[in-house]
């Protein structure tokens, strides 16, 4: 299925491996459960795949050691995943890769982004160009978010000009 | 380059400066046509089969689009209540080209169409935007439309001016990036008066701002309160909050809520069940935790930015004058309908000389908040000669003038009595909140509005309905609670049985500050009866109460239930 980072496909270069399966000496997504058992002196990059209710604090610990986060979408109405994101990004610095797998739609695609995702997983064939359209239709913003950016920044325009 | 820069210079207001309302700037007209081609796009694709109909639901709900009985229905946002007059004869407008002429104002201060088209959808969101005006989030799993006092900014008894937060939630509650897809819908209300006509304590966030006693700007913090099928009085979790710190401590609310809230049964998902399972004590604890680790400058709004937008809501230029008792005093003497609709429909102003006046949506035998486009254009006129051009909505659906001189409320009132606006009946028995219930709601199980008008023929005798005292009826036409009937004195509620329509009678509901929750009197009564039980029910208020002086909420508290079901159900 193909990966979008900023509207764009992308190669992926983890491998989702499953429980039970022999991690390969490359980069590998792996439930959160597992990670718990992952010799803590491998190399290759780790990533963990979290469902929407995952609280924040069982990922924490775990930060350090892996370059990608994964957050399940069960259902697109499922907000959980932003809180998520965001939590790690805001409370808990991570600076890594923040994915949206599963359910979402490209309208929710900005909303995502704002809330720290840095990628998103769309179904094969899936159409891109309302992703890629998703990106540049709303790009006005009224509330703090997490990239930190001024611009988006609305509120705070009225300091400028009242 | 900030995008925010680059619409400094274009950020004069294009409205009347007299009302005193947010005007929008560029940036907000920017946002708006940005959010209006995207919903163009959603219904292109849903119409083209790219978005499946579950899909759509809710991106066109948190576009104001509700698929109803009949027809499509659009429930504008009128923001915290306030409209300008060209905002209203755009509702107008609207309300010709693309409904049957006419709208309903709700419990929420917005004001629906019932008869869209979907096709027009779009089109009709472009023609609201040309006033400013919008159908954002006032459905849908999100933070919906803030309600406020209908006198904000007026009232002789307000302290600090909600509006100025209201707009300020505004503009953070819209298109919230984590706040989008909650578990349900999510309703914020804010008064800054002594007596609390928003309704905080049956809200998920309910406000009260006030000041310290050095004169410190904070907020009193209600959670979880609401209607619907589990009604319940919120909690306090502060007692204060301050100004700095507003929108962190919102959005460490919210966060909980959005992590935690029930997302499996549709019924069990707003904030009250969430304080409910964990207990209020453990509640706040979660969002005391959540709070301290918000980073708090990035949400702190700066000094500057609250004044300018205080100065939004900066008193329109008042005369200067004293307070006309005597012309008034005159005018009341020499007439006594004016004298009545003056004692009823009309609320103390904090300026001299001036007064709020209420235009009862709720003449005798009328459809309670409905409004026809003709009657819209009017109050707009009268508001442009009178008000400031500004007009407010209550969230008991009738309308406000918010600004009136006091040496004019006579000719307002015969402006207003030719247009059979001046019903002298506000706080009445025949001032009824009623939802549009079976006539218009898929969601309804039994009308509400002839109900409504029932009552209102019945009760139609001003002499008793004076006498009778201050009572509010509400009714609403489902479990779903649209007509607050849980906080009325008198609650109505439309159930079910068996395909036939049914009514709950509830007493002793309050929605001010000694909220509380009506209680259920006895076994529901058929459509023919209901009228009649209401009577009943208020001729053993008559009969039992200490004097003309104790109104209908205090004797019932006094005598509690017994008496009222006695006689409802007193075997005949």
């Amino acid at each position: 299925m193909p990966l979008l980072e900023s509207g764009q496909p992308v190669a992926d270069r983890f491998t989702a491996v499953a429980d039970d399966a022999v991690l390969p000496d490359a980069p590998a997504l792996i439930p959160l459960a597992r990670i718990a058992s992952v010799d803590a002196g491998r190399n290759a990059e780790l990533g963990v795949q979290v469902t929407s209710s995952t609280a924040p604090e069982a990922i924490a610990p775990y930060l350090d050691r892996v370059t990608l986060v994964a957050i399940e979408f069960p259902k697109f109405r499922d907000g959980r995943g932003f809180t998520i994101a965001r939590t790690l990004r805001e409370r808990y610095g991570y600076t890594g890769e923040i994915r949206a797998v599963g359910h979402l739609l490209p309208d929710q695609y900005s909303h995502a982004l704002r809330c720290g995702f840095t990628s998103a997983v769309v179904p094969d064939g899936a159409d891109l160009a309302p992703w890629r359209a998703a990106l540049q239709v709303v790009t006005l913003a009224y509330q703090p978010d997490v990239t930190g950016s001024d611009p988006l920044d609305g509120l705070r325009r009225h300091r400028r000009y009242g | 380059m900030d995008i925010a820069d680059s619409f400094a210079e274009l950020a004069i207001p294009q409205q009347s400066t007299r009302a005193g309302i947010y005007h929008y700037d560029a940036y907000d007209r920017a946002f708006l046509q940005e959010r209006i081609a995207e919903f163009r796009g959603q219904v292109e694709r849903r119409l083209a089969g790219a978005l499946t109909e579950d899909e759509f639901k809710p991106l066109r709900l948190m576009n104001g689009l509700y698929l109803q009985l009949h027809a499509y229905m659009l429930r504008c946002a009128v923001p915290y209540g306030i409209l300008s007059s060209q905002q209203m004869r755009q509702f107008a407008h609207v309300a010709r080209t693309y409904d049957r002429g006419y709208g309903h104002f709700t419990t929420r201060q917005n004001l629906q169409f019932n008869w869209i088209k979907l096709v027009e959808a779009p089109d009709a969101l472009a023609a609201l935007a040309e006033a400013d005006l919008h159908a954002i989030q006032t459905s849908g799993n999100c933070i919906r439309n803030v309600t406020t006092d209908e006198y904000a900014g007026a009232a002789a008894d307000e302290s600090v001016d909600p509006r100025v937060y209201a707009e300020i939630l505004r503009q953070w509650s819209t298109l919230h990036p984590e706040f989008s897809f909650l578990p349900r819908k999510f309703k914020i209300a804010i008064t800054g008066a002594a007596v609390d006509r928003a309704a905080i304590q049956v809200h998920d966030i309910g406000l009260a701002v006030k000041r310290d006693a050095e004169g410190r700007i904070g907020f009193e913090v209600w959670v979880g309160g609401g209607l619907g099928r589990v009604p319940v009085i919120g909690n306090k979790i502060r007692d204060w909050l301050g100004e700095d710190d507003f929108l962190a401590y919102m959005e460490a609310v919210l966060r909980v809520y959005n992590a935690l809230g029930g997302r499996e049964n549709i019924h069990k998902a707003r904030i009250k069940i969430l304080l409910r399972d964990v207990g209020p004590a453990k509640f706040t604890e979660m969002v005391e935790r959540e709070f301290s680790w918000i980073p708090k400058e990035k949400f702190r709004i700066d000094p500057e930015v609250i004044a300018a937008i205080r100065a939004h809501f900066d008193p329109p230029p008042f005369a200067v004058l004293p307070n006309a008792a005597a012309t008034l005093a005159q005018q009341v003497a020499a007439n006594a309908a004016f004298a009545a609709w003056v004692e009823h429909n009309t609320h103390p102003h904090k300026q001299p000389g001036y007064v709020s006046a209420v235009i009862s949506l709720k003449p005798i035998g009328g459809v309670p908040g409905d409004a026809s486009a003709d009657q819209m254009d009017a109050v707009a006129d009268l508001a442009d000669r009178y008000s400031f051009d500004e007009v407010r909505v209550s969230h008991i659906q009738n309308l406000v003038l918010p600004h009136v001189r006091q040496d004019e409320l006579f000719e307002v009132w015969q402006a207003l009595a030719t247009l059979d606006l001046a019903t002298p009946n506000i706080g009445t028995v025949t001032d009824i909140i009623a939802c549009p219930g079976l006539d218009y709601c898929s969601l309804a199980n039994a009308r509400a509005i002839p109900v409504a008008q029932n009552l209102s023929e019945r009760f139609r005798s001003l002499e008793r309905q004076y006498d009778i005292g201050q009572l509010f009826l509400n009714i609403s036409g489902c479990i779903n609670a649209c007509g607050h009937h849980h906080v009325a004195h008198i609650g109505i509620l439309g159930v079910d049985k068996k395909g036939e329509e049914f009514y709950q009678i509830t007493l002793g509901g309050s929605a001010t500050n000694d909220a509380a929750i009506g209680d259920i009197v006895g076994a529901a009564l058929s459509y023919d009866k209901v009228v009649d039980a209401v009577e009943t029910i208020i001729q053993t208020y008559l009969g039992l109460r200490t004097s003309a002086a104790e109104k209908f909420i205090d004797a019932y508290r006094r005598v509690g239930m017994a008496p009222f079901k006695d006689a409802l159900y007193a075997v005949a």
